[in-house]
């Protein structure tokens, strides 16, 4: 059985390596992926095209508008004389925030009463119109605090000393720049890993069966079970390779650290890969044609990884929506990822992943060598 | 240019499509599926952050924060520990988001005048969902320190002081900042790519594996009769499937639709055309329906959805990736999408845009041309 199995494995990486084009597609569109991801994948929220209209021209005023161009969350464009430019500048899409400041608004500081800051925030990204109005909100509050305390101070700088106040420390753990590139690179590993497995199996199996040379192979002594061990093992070993190359990437490129332990996470990968072997078996097994079995993978690959946590976050999604992720090995391996690469957990957290990635991958492997060997006779 | 010939090729091209089950249920199934995926999947606000707390004080001052925590629609207190080590379990584990410490002075230190500080334990490994998370607990901690300066105050016999700034902020075209509406538009670019550009690439490198094109070839029928015959039935399944998908925008998610159904299908068309003849462009060139397939994908699904402004906002990306946005034309498209959709903008404010499209319309329509000529001369 080893001498057949070995030969079956020689030919088939002799079919990999010989075609230049599938070379390529093994090497790089993963690489163009990683990079697109890298740098254009963020929710980063900088340097937010921002205009103002200072209508009080005070020092109170240019005062708080300061304190916006200080952070790096705004980026004071523009300076406005007019109500109607700060319509056709969102329109345009040319600024994102817009800080209108009324006649007035120092004069009612000093009397101290509340003086309004009229903020338009164009919605139609809704992610960073929140945290725009976020950093808004944060930054408008710090200037208020200050200016109640410099008021209080000079009035009874006695009572100020023993005014009570409660701030928050806070501490983002695993990621302390809030950096996206450290969420989305051990993502990227991930749903590449999924797209060349499945796709890789699944077309290596529908194309000799398209061209016939299936037929070929079942009258040899090869039997079904070396047939499949020969047809996924080289793909298990290219998937590691090509785990292995982005992971790389990430580490000496991008620079997310790696905190974990390389078991773990190889542990992780391999249970991973018997679940996409198992199911890019089984759409050979459901596709006659190389094109069907394209469909198929990208039917399945959609949903798998919209549904995984790669972009979004599951907590968010609907109720009924959360309960079919669980289906999904990707989001398991998401887990282990992060997990490995910027918590630095191991098998003690990751057990339950890890079991749920093991009970998946049997069972599609199950189901999918047995509809395999089905689909021979 | 024989009109009939042009029509049998189009019509033995529908029959094609019509007969392969999975061909027609890209066409028919794919965009509702890719709807529903990213009108329920994708969002990413967030709210009932799972919260655990560490409060080794528990006087009632502590016990008064932490209601506030309870009663925001954002946080979820879902564990109390009593010691730090079950704290760091409990966000290693998952299953809280945010670790609340609070110290064993803290209402001592209220009392004597100090600042107390509140520690927020974050897990940044979802850089966005932290940043949100971060920017909610700011909000809750500065009203509780507001509520305990004017609760102090008041001790002293002094005036409650009004708040100097009360932010009124607006938020336009998407007023209740949804996620859905911010998304749903960008899926109409993100489903004609996959139809123009995946599915012929597909089917036409088939005619090329398979021979059958040198059987087209060989009948009377001209190459640029065969290149419009074979487009046309995709450009007509596009365009229903814009209208399919629109639909369902507008009714099923309640997107409002605020623009001219002029300038939606004009520039869904030009769209529609550049990536029919991208698709086609590359099903010339590339060789197999795995390579073709590929390309394709890499070519245009994955810009419509990284590089064009659908989910990650451009001014946010490097400089380099900013300029090489500029030719894709899926960009200009999403800006389209989401000005009809939300702002409402007329032609005049997009002209840019639809110019861009329709240059890449014309330049890709001839360069396909062109290579398809080549190839059969």
């Amino acid at each position: 059985m080893l001498n057949r199995l070995r030969q079956m494995l020689i030919k088939e990486f002799l079919q990999v390596f010989r075609d230049k084009r599938a070379l390529w597609v093994l090497v790089g569109p993963p690489m163009i992926q990683m990079l697109i991801f890298g740098y254009a994948a963020s929710y980063e929220i900088r340097h937010v095209p921002t205009a103002v209209l200072d209508l009080d021209h005070s020092q109170e005023s240019r005062e708080l508008i300061a304190h916006f161009s200080a952070t790096p969350y705004f980026d004071v464009r523009s300076q406005l004389t007019d109500r109607e430019q700060i319509r056709e500048m969102i329109d345009r899409g040319q600024v994102t925030v817009a800080l209108e400041i009324h006649p007035g608004f120092a004069a009612l500081l000093r009397k101290g009463q509340t003086a309004p800051l009229q903020v338009v925030v164009d919605g139609t990204n809704s992610n960073t119109a929140l945290i725009a109005l976020g950093y808004v909100n944060q930054i408008a509050q710090g200037f208020a605090s200050d200016y109640q305390r410099d008021a209080m101070l000079r009035s009874s700088p006695f009572l100020t000393a023993r005014l009570p106040a409660v701030e928050l420390e806070q501490r983002p753990w695993f990621n302390p720049n809030l950096d996206s590139r450290w969420f989305f690179v051990p993502g990227v590993i991930g749903s590449l890993l999924q797209v060349m497995v499945i796709v890789l199996t699944a077309f290596a199996v529908v194309r000799e069966r398209e061209i016939g040379t299936l037929e070929q192979i079942m009258v040899t002594p090869i039997r079904p079970r070396e047939f499949i061990l020969g047809k996924t093992v080289p793909f298990f070993l290219i998937g590691l390779f090509d785990a292995g190359m982005i992971g790389l990437v990430g580490t000496l490129w991008f620079h997310v650290p790696f905190r974990g332990s390389l078991a773990v996470l190889a542990l992780g990968m391999v249970l991973f890969l018997l679940c996409m072997l198992g199911i890019g078996l089984l759409i050979s097994t459901v596709s006659a044609t190389q094109q069907q079995a394209m469909v198929t993978g990208f039917f399945f690959i959609m949903p798998a990884i919209t549904f995984s946590g790669f972009g979004f976050p599951i907590a968010s999604m609907p109720r009924s929506v959360q309960w079919l992720t669980y289906l999904d090995p990707l989001r398991y391996l998401l887990i282990v990822l992060r997990g490995t690469y910027l918590k630095g957990i191991g098998l003690g957290v990751l057990w339950p992943q890890m079991a749920a990635m093991a009970v998946l991958g049997s069972l599609l492997l199950t189901i999918s060598v047995l509809r395999f060997r089905k689909s021979l006779d | 240019m024989s009109w009939h010939r042009l029509a049998a090729i189009a019509r033995k091209e529908l029959i094609q499509i019509w007969r392969d089950s999975r061909s027609l249920g890209i066409v028919l199934v794919m965009p509702l599926a890719m709807m529903l995926l990213f009108g329920y999947g994708v969002n990413l606000d967030i709210k009932h952050i799972p919260v655990c707390v560490f409060d080794r004080e528990g006087s009632q001052q502590s016990q008064d924060l932490l209601k506030r925590f309870q009663s925001s629609e954002y946080f979820d207190v879902v564990r109390v520990v009593d010691s730090y080590p079950a704290l760091v379990r409990a966000i290693d584990s998952d299953r809280a988001r945010v670790g609340l410490v609070i110290a064993h002075d803290f209402s001592e230190r209220l009392r004597t005048g100090e600042t107390a500080s509140v520690q927020a334990i974050v897990d940044a490994t979802d850089d966005n969902t932290a940043n949100l998370a971060i920017g909610y607990t700011q909000s809750v901690v500065s009203g509780f320190s507001e509520q305990v300066q004017v609760d102090w105050l008041r001790q002293q016999g002094r005036p409650q002081p009004n708040p100097p700034i009360a932010v009124d902020a607006r938020t336009w075209f998407n007023e209740d900042l949804e996620s859905k509406a911010f998304i749903v538009p960008g899926v109409l670019a993100l489903v004609m790519s996959v139809i123009g550009a995946f599915l012929t690439s597909l089917t036409i490198a088939r005619e090329w594996e398979r021979g059958t094109m040198e059987q087209l070839i060989s009948t009377p029928v001209t190459p640029l009769e065969i290149m419009l015959g074979k487009l046309a039935p995709y450009f007509v399944i596009g365009m229903l499937n814009t209208a399919l998908c629109a639909a369902v925008g507008i009714w099923w998610f309640e997107v409002p639709f605020r623009g001219s159904l002029m300038t939606l299908f004009a520039s869904s068309a030009l769209f529609m055309m550049a990536v029919l003849g991208l698709g086609f462009f590359i099903s010339v060139i590339g060789k197999s329906q795995l390579a073709a397939s590929q390309m394709a994908l890499v070519a245009t699904f994955l810009p419509a959805f990284l590089l064009s402004g659908f989910l990650f906002s451009i001014d946010q990306m490097p400089a380099v990736i900013r300029a090489i946005t500029h030719v894709i034309p899926a960009r200009y498209f999403v800006t389209i999408l989401k000005s009809v959709f939300l702002k409402g903008s007329g032609l005049a404010l997009l002209e840019g845009e639809l110019l861009a499209l329709a240059l890449f319309a014309v330049a890709l329509t001839l360069t396909a041309t062109h290579s398809f000529k080549k190839k059969l001369g």
